[in-house]
């Protein structure tokens, strides 16, 4: 063997498609979670470019023109409290909504991953302790814990994303440490150690890519509570602050024009909705893509 | 069963210390001087300094916390700050009207959510399912303070048939059971109701499908038993877990109500946070979390004891 | 075989599993998976390891491989303690390669078969290039045409193919010793024939010694060159293949092997079958580990535990009725008969 003839390097002429190519491929093919794909992909768009379509300044309004009903001439939404035109404030809320709704779930889902990762692969006391410390705060509510620790924070997007952050860790940590727990035992990360590869190297050679999908799938069905609740801070008013748009604040600030222009102000509420079911139902179809058994 | 109750119990306590761990860190994780939210504006040095000591805030925290916990034990949570009256008493007069508007939310989306899942798993992948499921899908996606708001709407601000806010006629603070006061629950509970209903939906959805495609159940059918006998057969495997989902979700509610209890003034849990955060009152803020986390951990421990106690399957 | 020279020994093996219970959840019990297991493996040689499932041939394979320590015992590889500064672990594991048997869990399915195979020598630091370049040559030797198969995922080859690849995989190191634990048992006879005689073939070609644990008798005899049969974590007997097989010594090794079934009607045994489940391995019986089951049970074999030793040519076994200074009274053959 040592001495065996070494060729050039024979170039497979079968490539199979990758796991996630396969998913890709029926994800694409599912037209409900496309559809709700388009609206989310349509929305971010819109809130990037916020300052170029939108008509007019969300900052910016004349209290004559207050609570101007849908199909107002120049504002097509209407107007809010403040005079503001409504369609511009939405537009312009996508950005701070999104925002506080997606990126407590992305950290939770780097710093979950890792905590429940580690807890699965070193076994033992290591992960009764990471465990038993998780399992602190999944004993709260996870609304109730954001509330908490935003309300014991302050009010601010800094404190209402970090609050966020530490209510979804543990369930993606646990998540985490189930799937990891469960591969451990597999043969071929047995092979891995006994071809004498460090845990470092077992770890992302052969644990990331098997349990990265599964606790990626569980965030993204995160996002439509994140989405709820990160609103519903701002309408608590512990996230973001006056005069910033963002459609949990403004549904706040409306909810006293509710027997003048009811439906005005039911809007920032629709957008929150319209979000949150597209995150669910892109999340069930990419789930239901990943079900098939390779 | 008795041997897994008693594990289970002894597993809780480190879980409810923990709990309690982190609500006394609440006081401290608060930017400033938590002495600050006690003092009057103008106290002077002098008495701050007394007031440093009188309440313990110059020992180390570990002291601090067993001092804190040892009052908590015995039922006392401190002074509100913005009423001046016990914790323990401003808390407890607000679970009840919590307590009883979340049972309420979580009998209706038992029932709603045991009759979607139902017909949605019985009638697989059928119009019916799809409709069932996508009310499923509303329940869980549906920001329920809008949801609240929107019901407002129509029911109060359009059609005045029920009151928009309060928990009775007159700012009545105390729920009783009278029509007056059924009136006014109406909408909450509904508004509370969708969560649970979508998630119970969903679960026994997936119950009642699992359930149909066992081979005993074929087996029923090919013995002739007749389609209640496998309704009755497919009601007592689903139970459990169904139960067990309601138990989890009532927790929730109890946790979760400041929104739903803020959209309608509902003089519970929820509106108590509210106004402690806004008065920074930590003592309340900090008392009522406890109160309530305590009771989403023990409501969880009875559920899971419970649930092994109905479902002969699971040994644990 | 080529020398008599040990490539591993191990002295004193032992492995207990803990069980954890009560409300507290202590250690309550041990499981005695392995218990002062003692063995040469020679350079060179097949060793063929038998017994009843749960007897600890699979943790036996685990604790060679190093994969689980060890309670007690030592290992040494080339006379070279394995684990001490002269031989660390990552260099025995170079020579010491496994085959699991499912062939399906012991491949990363969201890796090539190139990937796969190629993981463990870019661990011991090949450049990427030439791991790759050893990766197809060995996929050539174990019967699959890389141009065909390298770029594939598990799921798409068959169980014998996947197998070949479990090979290929543990040979990328260029191991001198592979354990093959129950390698062949999840195949179909055809496809377990073929793979049995490419492991012929390669242990041929590269100057292999193989440590086979299979349940399958009729295997082991077909491919080892000595045989050690093992019962509740120890080992009863070892020889060579042909002596054991044709005369074994122990009581256990005759019902094991006269539950096989003989393809000669003249040559059937009349040595009684084994009844009844192995004893829990929780709670082993005193003494000699089979004397609830021994059919030519004696007094002393409850008492006192019999040493491994040797009463032929090469051939070793732990039994009382060997030894002619235990005080071992044969049974009458009425008793024997009940």
């Amino acid at each position: 063997m040592a001495d065996a003839t070494l060729n050039v390097p024979i170039v497979p002429a079968v490539r199979s498609a990758g796991y996630w190519q396969n998913v890709g491929a029926r994800l694409v093919r599912d037209k409900t979670a496309m559809a709700a794909a388009a609206v989310l992909i349509l929305l971010t768009l819109a809130a990037i470019f916020a300052p170029l379509i939108a008509p007019m300044d969300p900052l910016e309004g004349r209290l004559i023109n207050r609570l101007r009903p849908i199909g107002t001439e120049g504002h097509l939404l209407g107007t809010d409290e403040l005079g503001r035109d409504m369609l511009s404030r939405l537009i312009w809320g996508g950005r701070l909504s999104l925002l506080m709704g997606v990126t407590p779930v992305v950290l939770a889902f780097i710093f979950g991953s890792a905590i429940g990762i580690i807890a699965g692969y070193a076994g033992g006391w290591t992960n009764t302790l990471i465990m038993r410390t998780v399992d602190v705060f999944y004993a709260f509510p996870s609304v109730l814990l954001a509330v908490a620790l935003s309300g014991a924070l302050g009010a601010g997007l800094g404190n209402a994303l970090l609050s966020l952050t530490v209510v979804f860790i543990p369930p993606i940590a646990r998540v985490a440490e189930s799937v990891t727990t469960r591969l451990r035992s597999s043969d071929f990360i047995e092979a891995a150690r006994a071809s004498g590869a460090g845990a470092f190297t077992i770890v992302r050679v052969h644990v990331l890519g098997n349990v990265l999908g599964p606790i990626f799938v569980y965030a993204t069905s995160l996002i439509a509570v994140s989405m709820i609740l990160a609103s519903g801070l701002s309408f608590l008013g512990l996230g973001v602050r006056p005069p910033n748009p963002e459609w949990g604040l403004m549904l706040n600030t409306l909810r006293t024009a509710i027997y003048v222009q009811p439906w005005v102000a039911a809007l920032p509420g629709a957008m929150i909705f319209m979000v949150s079911i597209s995150f669910n139902l892109l999340s069930d179809g990419l789930r239901s893509a990943m079900e098939v058994r390779q | 069963m008795l041997g897994y109750s008693l594990r289970r119990i002894i597993y809780t306590a480190p879980v409810l210390l923990g709990v309690s761990v982190v609500c006394f860190a609440l006081v401290h994780i608060s930017p400033g001087d938590p002495l600050i939210s006690i003092l009057p504006a103008d106290a002077s040095v002098e008495l701050q300094e007394r007031l440093r000591v009188l309440y313990g805030f110059d020992r180390s925290l570990p002291e601090q916390f067993i001092l804190w916990l040892g009052r908590a034990l015995q039922g006392d949570l401190g002074t509100s700050i913005a009423t001046g009256r016990p914790v323990t008493t401003e808390v407890m007069r607000a679970v009840s009207n919590t307590l009883m508007l979340a049972s309420v939310a979580t009998v209706i989306g038992f029932v709603l959510g045991c009759f979607f899942g139902f017909v949605a798993g019985y009638f697989s992948n059928s119009p019916l399912d799809k409709a069932a499921s996508a009310a499923a899908v509303f329940g869980v996606s549906v920001p329920h303070y809008w949801l609240g708001m929107v019901l407002v709407i129509i029911f109060s601000a359009q059609l005045g048939w029920l009151p928009a806010a309060g928990a009775g006629p007159g700012g009545s603070s105390q729920w009783r059971f009278d029509m007056e006061h059924l009136r006014y629950m109406i909408l909450p509970a509904i508004t509370m109701s969708v969560i649970p209903m979508g998630i119970i939906a969903r679960t026994v959805r997936a119950l009642v499908a699992e359930i149909l495609a066992q081979e005993f159940v074929i087996g029923l059918r090919a013995r002739g038993l007749s389609e209640f006998g496998v309704f009755m057969h497919v009601v007592k495997n689903a139970a459990p877990t169904a139960l067990a989902v309601m138990g989890v979700q009532l927790g929730y509610l109890l946790g979760g109500s400041i929104l739903i209890e803020t959209v309608f003034s509902w003089p519970g849990t929820g509106m108590l946070l509210n106004s402690a955060i806004f008065q920074r009152d930590l003592p309340l803020l900090q008392g009522t979390i406890l109160v309530l986390a305590m009771f989403f951990v023990v409501l969880n421990l009875l559920v899971d004891i419970l649930q092994s106690a109905l479902d002969p399957r699971i040994k644990r | 075989m080529s020398t008599e020279k040990a490539i591993m020994t191990v002295r004193g093996l032992r492995k207990y599993f803990p069980i954890k219970g009560g409300i507290l959840g202590r250690t309550v019990k041990n499981v005695h998976a392995v218990d002062g297991v003692n063995l040469e493996v020679f350079a060179g040689e097949t060793l063929g390891v038998v017994g009843e499932s749960g007897c600890g041939k699979s943790t036996t394979a685990r604790l060679l491989m190093h994969l689980i320590e060890p309670d007690e015992g030592a290992l040494y590889f080339d006379g070279k303690l394995v684990g001490s500064p002269e031989l660390p672990l990552k260099e025995y594991r170079r020579q010491v390669q496994m085959v699991f048997q499912d062939s399906y869990s012991s491949l990363n399915p969201r890796l090539t078969i190139e990937d796969n195979i190629a993981f463990g020598a870019k661990v011991h630091g090949t450049p990427a290039r030439e791991a790759l370049e050893r990766t197809h040559d060995l996929l050539n030797r174990v019967g699959l045409d890389p141009v065909r198969f390298a770029g594939r995922y598990p799921h798409e080859l068959s169980g014998g193919q996947r197998q070949r690849v479990n090979i290929a995989r543990a040979l990328a190191l260029r191991p001198r010793v592979i354990i093959l634990d129950e390698a062949v048992s999840a195949l179909d006879k055809s496809v377990e024939a073929q793979v049995l005689n490419l492991l012929a073939d390669l242990k041929e070609e590269f100057g292999l010694t193989y440590v086979f644990i299979s349940h399958d008798l009729n295997v082991v005899r077909f491919v080892s060159d000595r045989v050690m049969v093992m019962y509740l974590g120890q080992v009863a007997e070892i020889g060579d293949s042909e002596a054991l097989y044709d005369n074994p010594l122990h009581p256990y090794s005759r019902a094991l092997l006269s539950s096989m079934p003989s393809m000669d009607p003249d040559n059937r045994t009349m040595e009684p079958a084994l009844t009844g489940d192995p004893p829990n391995p929780i709670d082993p019986p005193s003494g000699c580990r089979f004397h609830t089951r021994c059919p030519v049970v004696s007094p002393i074999c409850g008492g006192a535990e019999p040493a491994l030793t040797q009463r032929a040519a090469k051939h070793l076994v732990a039994c009382h009725a060997h030894d002619p200074d235990s005080g071992y009274t044969a049974p009458s053959p009425k008793e024997a008969a009940e």
